[in-house]
């Protein structure tokens, strides 16, 4: 059966047993996705049943709760390789979330690869999780960090890009999807002609993963990072994809067990491939969990997801932009379901107080990405960030409650 | 739901904030700080001249926020004008209990009447930082701290 035909948001959402709360005695209109996604039961049930009939430390001992525990876990990077197509599970690496897996890269490429005079090449777009950990190993470096520009309408500057490229170049970082307004960053091309120069390229997948297939040796990203909890998972488990190439070169990030080969005082030798950046005891509850929200997902299906998603992207820009007072911050041509706007004469967080009262989620704030609310010039705005359970009465919802901060402050 | 967005946004406070008293810079001024609030973004500049006898005798202030934080401002710099600055402290700590505490005892003062308006924000706790950045600007600058942040 054609699983664009099969998708019904109905049944999707009796799938989250979130959406029989209700909030201050309102119906849920979850639009806050994009900071955090909610669970399907089928991800609880996976999460549940780890503690209650498997749960024993992974790639430890040889009684049955352990074996039965790492093969789950092991189990779960299995199908995050297979989903991101990487072509080992060596190149799967679990981390506490994106950040840790940001850090992990900006430190320990940084220490392989960075000397002073060298740059490290953002974008505007990028959340403050790809900004910082680079400035650190920046500073401790010698590096400087350089970001490539946008327009008016949030679009990335492929000329800007290519002139920004240089010998000093040493790491290209940039998002696939833009967390604050949604900007889809063309990355292939952006990979392509950072690799016509010899540079590697790390691709924050965070907003990605929940709404498109990434196919990471399509792309031929060098390093991809998502975070679990924004594609359904459980917080507390990140992905870091990384080409084993560049596994073999960089030095460990973290010191402890599981990461060893042999350790003695006077020389310990590493683990390879994915172990050899996973010390101690990993998340691997919150990783099985994340393997049973991938399977999710591919049971549904991409196509139909993103179809869903853009119908109701165009239905919630038509119908805000019917709203005079609204101003929708960044139009890209190719754009997620994510939308930030501004409402003359309102504060960000009077909306997202009174829209509150009506039952609707939505971020305001500057979406821990202020040098692209610098851009635009506004210290924060309001997002309403759509995922595959979303349907056309959350936008009415959304709309209605603006009707009602319009009435407040008119 | 109304009844509490009513109590928050009451017109005294869409007044203040539409139309802030004493926005401005001071310049020439005795003592200012910068207020910030990272988890909103947003700024709030105090600047005052100290009189003797510690009296404040003028306070600007200027910035962007919310309609909390403008209208608590702009209220803050009718009410603190002319007082010293003991007094600005004790009608502070007296507003923070107002706006924090369910069980607050309060002074019996006409000022801290006028900041009644403000109690609403008890029943939204993520707003309480919005209605006292502005005070705890004005203790950076009585303190001669320059930068004061909210978390």
């Amino acid at each position: 059966m054609n699983k664009i035909s099969s998708f019904d948001v109905e049944r999707i959402r009796k799938d989250f047993p979130i959406f029989s709360e209700k909030v201050h005695g309102k119906r849920l209109t979850f639009l806050d996705s994009g900071a955090s996604a909610q669970k399907p039961k089928v991800v609880l049930d996976a999460v549940q049943d780890a503690y209650t009939k498997t749960y024993a430390n992974v790639h430890r001992g040889v009684h049955h709760l352990s074996q039965l525990s790492t093969e789950l876990y092991e189990g779960a990077r299995k199908t995050i390789c297979a989903h991101m197509n990487a072509s080992s599970v060596d190149e799967i690496i679990f981390t506490k979330n994106a950040t840790e897996a940001f850090n992990l890269v900006a430190q320990s490429y940084g220490q392989l690869a960075l000397k002073p005079g060298d740059e490290i090449l953002l974008s505007y777009l990028e959340h403050h999780s790809n900004i910082v950990p680079w400035q650190l190993i920046a500073e401790r470096t010698g590096a400087t960090v350089k970001a490539v520009p946008i327009d008016s309408n949030g679009e990335f500057l492929m000329e800007e890009y290519l002139k920004l490229l240089s010998p000093k170049t040493k790491i290209v970082a940039v998002t696939h999807i833009s967390n604050a307004i949604g900007t889809i960053v063309p990355v292939k091309e952006v990979i392509k002609a950072a690799h016509d120069k010899g540079i590697p390229v790390l691709i924050d997948g965070s907003q990605a993963m929940p709404h498109m297939k990434v196919d990471v040796q399509e792309l031929d990203a060098d390093f991809y990072v998502f975070t679990g909890h924004k594609v359904f998972a459980p917080t507390g488990v990140g992905v870091l994809y990384a080409k084993n190439e560049w596994l073999e070169k960089m030095p460990p990030y973290q010191g402890g067990g599981d990461m060893i080969n042999r350790v003695t005082f006077e020389k310990t030798t590493y683990a390879t491939g994915h172990s050899k950046f996973e010390a101690g005891t990993p998340p691997i509850v919150q990783a099985i969990g994340l393997g049973a929200a991938i399977d999710y997902v591919n049971s549904i299906g991409f196509d139909a997801i993103a179809a869903h998603e853009q119908s109701l992207l165009a239905y919630a820009t038509e119908e805000l932009t019917k709203l005079n007072s609204v101003r929708i911050i960044g139009q890209a041509k190719n754009k997620a379901a994510i939308i930030s706007f501004e409402m003359e004469g309102v504060h960000p967080h009077d909306i997202g107080t009174i829209v509150d009262q009506a039952g609707v989620a939505i971020r305001v704030g500057h979406h821990c990405a202020q040098p692209l609310m610098d851009f635009f010039d506004v210290p924060s705005t309001a997002r309403a960030s759509f995922a595959l359970y979303n349907n056309t009465d959350d936008v009415d919802a959304l709309v209605g409650s603006l009707k009602m901060v319009q009435e407040f402050f008119g | 739901m109304m009844d509490d967005l009513k109590e928050l946004y009451q017109e005294v406070i869409l007044d203040h904030s539409k139309h802030p008293r004493n926005f401005g810079k001071l310049d020439p001024c005795s003592h200012e700080a910068h207020g910030y609030n990272p988890l909103c973004g947003d700024t709030l500049n105090v600047f005052l001249n100290l009189g003797p006898d510690n009296v404040i005798q003028e306070i600007l202030f200027d910035g962007k926020g919310c309609a909390i934080s403008m209208a608590s401002a702009s209220l803050m710099s009718e009410i603190v004008k002319g007082k010293t600055t003991a007094q600005a402290n004790l009608l502070f700590d007296n507003f923070h209990d107002l706006v924090t505490k369910d069980d607050a005892i309060l002074l019996e003062d006409d000022d801290l009447d006028r900041l009644v308006v403000l109690a609403g924000v008890k029943q939204f706790p993520m707003r309480v930082k919005c209605a006292t950045l502005s005070w705890h600007a004005l203790q950076s600058a009585l303190n001669g701290n320059n930068d004061t942040t909210t978390e």
